[in-house]
């Protein structure tokens, strides 16, 4: 046992760490991207016209549809031998691993955000038009504070996914957590104590994502709207 | 009978998916008066009141407000006619996130421009005046059908409108929560509010309404004062249709015709 603590202080929490680092900078503009376009697509579903609606609709089951790690396969594997006319984009594994994960994680908050902006009744816009509010401000002070509510216990699960399926990064060459504890598993041998304490990263940074997401949901909880996160 | 005319309408019609809603309607309301819209469900009561304030455009026809007729092309005409005309909906349409104090605070600081302080102190008095001051903090899910309602009378009112539109108030109320938003009705018939209200309270508003004015499919095929309609022997659709509604109910309401408001 104390041989494990000994090997896990010099070695294994120094090598993931940088992994943890590389790891963060996936999450973060991967979830972020990912809520941009779920609010977007979400919003343009509702309200777009509807050519547009089918459109995304397509892409969400798309995106829904298939694994994600063929998703990756495809954008950095793929993607450059996709020619149109002279040009091919070849992305970085970083960028190849962002825009797989924002794509399809936007699929998913997609989803959430329809179902919240659905979900609020038609005749409490009505109600504000007649107080004499403009479109926007019947928007803003009416539909998205609800909106919103509704939907954050589904977006805030989908990044918890999101920092989970983040690991798949490694099999596009992308040297993240689970990356580095594989290098690492392979160079010494030692895959037990390796991948229990990738685990418990892992379990880290969800409990950590989990905390600040309750956080925000009772600040913003109101009778009516509470939050049933399974 | 010198009041002024508030509210003009002018031979509305409005058709939805290639059928006349609305079929050359026509009314007026002169200030302090209550008009009360009668007829079967269907008739088109709620489309004229939507009309009126243009949350569903009439297709020809001219609204007037205080004698100067409305341009339902000029956006910044119709949020000026939408805060003048205060609408209660059948189903309270409260905003669910707001508290009752929000409810009524909101569009006096969104769209009045008053400071948080003023709309706080106008909101309290709205509430105050429908009885639920002690409520201001609950949130719509914490409140009755009734208390809902009440609350949308008060946003309505803090709005200072020239008109009240009420469609069919109290239909979504349980029996027993009836009686409180018709007081507040009263009162506020009483305080002199100009009113059109569609409702199937007809016995209750024979004694606050000045006309009634029966509709059927998209026309107003009768009008004039409850008390003349409702007359047993006076052969009026309001007097058999009125009859029906008490028959269904079994209250036996409808022989009775108060006198009219002095
Ligand atoms: N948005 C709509 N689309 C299609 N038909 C409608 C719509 N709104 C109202 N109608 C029709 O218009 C007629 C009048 O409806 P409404 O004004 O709600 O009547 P009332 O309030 O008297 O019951 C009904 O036949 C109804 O089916
Ligand atoms: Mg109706």
């Amino acid at each position: 046992m104390d041989d494990f603590f000994a090997f896990a202080w010099e070695r294994i929490i120094p090598t993931l760490d940088a992994g943890l680092w590389t790891s963060i900078l996936l999450i973060v503009p991967a979830s972020l991207f990912g809520v941009a376009i779920g609010v977007s697509v979400g919003a343009l579903r509702v309200y777009g016209p509807r050519p547009v609606v089918k459109t995304l609709d397509a892409y969400v089951s798309l995106f829904r549809g298939t694994p994600l790690v063929v998703q990756l396969y495809f954008w950095y594997f793929a993607l450059p031998y996709v020619r149109i006319g002279d040009f091919a984009l070849v992305l970085s594994p970083m960028w190849a691993a962002i825009v797989g994960f924002a794509l399809c994680s936007g699929a998913y908050q997609s989803e959430y955000i329809r179902g919240g902006l659905l979900s609020i009744k038609r005749g409490q816009l009505r109600a504000a038009q007649a107080l004499g509010m403009t479109p926007f401000q019947s928007v803003t002070s009416v539909v998205l504070p609800q909106a919103f509510r509704r939907a954050l216990p589904g977006c805030g699960n989908e990044i918890i996914y999101l920092i989970k399926y983040s690991s798949l990064a490694s099999i596009i060459t992308v040297s993240d957590l689970t990356g580095m504890g594989r290098s690492l598993a392979k160079s010494s041998f030692r895959n037990t104590e390796v991948f229990i304490v990738v685990g418990l990263y892992y379990l880290a940074l969800v409990t950590i994502a989990s905390f600040l997401l309750k956080i925000a949901e009772k600040k913003l909880e109101i009778p009516g709207f509470e939050s049933k996160r399974e | 009978m010198d009041d002024p005319v508030i509210l003009r309408v002018e031979n509305i019609v409005k058709t939805i998916g290639g059928q006349r809603i609305l079929d050359d309607v026509s009314f007026s309301v002169k200030k302090g008066h209550l008009k009360v819209l009668i007829g079967p469900s269907g008739a088109g009561k709620s489309t004229l009141l939507a009309c009126i304030n243009f949350l569903s455009p009439p297709d020809s026809g001219t609204i007037s407000l205080d004698g100067k007729a409305v341009d339902g092309k000029s956006r910044k005409e119709l949020l000026a006619l939408r805060q003048q005309v205060g609408m209660i909906f059948q189903d309270f349409n409260l905003f669910d996130h707001l508290s009752a104090l929000d409810n009524v605070r909101v569009a006096l600081v969104k769209v009045k421009g008053l400071d948080k302080r003023a709309a706080t102190n106008r909101a309290m008095e709205e509430l105050a005046r429908v009885g639920l001051a002690d409520k201001s903090t609950l949130y719509p899910a914490q409140l009755s059908g009734g208390q809902k309602q009440r609350v949308s009378v008060a946003r309505a009112l803090a709005m200072d409108p020239k008109v009240l539109l009420l469609d069919e108030p109290t239909s979504a109320l349980d029996p027993e929560l009836i009686g409180e938003v018709l007081t507040v009705i009263r009162d506020l018939a009483d305080l002199g509010m100009t009113m059109v209200m569609a409702t199937h309270q007809i016995s209750f508003s024979a004694s606050l309404a000045d006309e009634f004015l029966f509709m059927e499919r998209g026309r107003i095929v009768e009008r004039g004062a409850p008390s003349q309609l409702l007359a047993r022997d006076s052969g009026s659709r309001t007097q058999s249709f009125c009859a029906k509604l008490s028959e269904l109910a079994g209250d036996g309401h409808c022989e009775i015709a108060p006198a009219p408001r002095a």
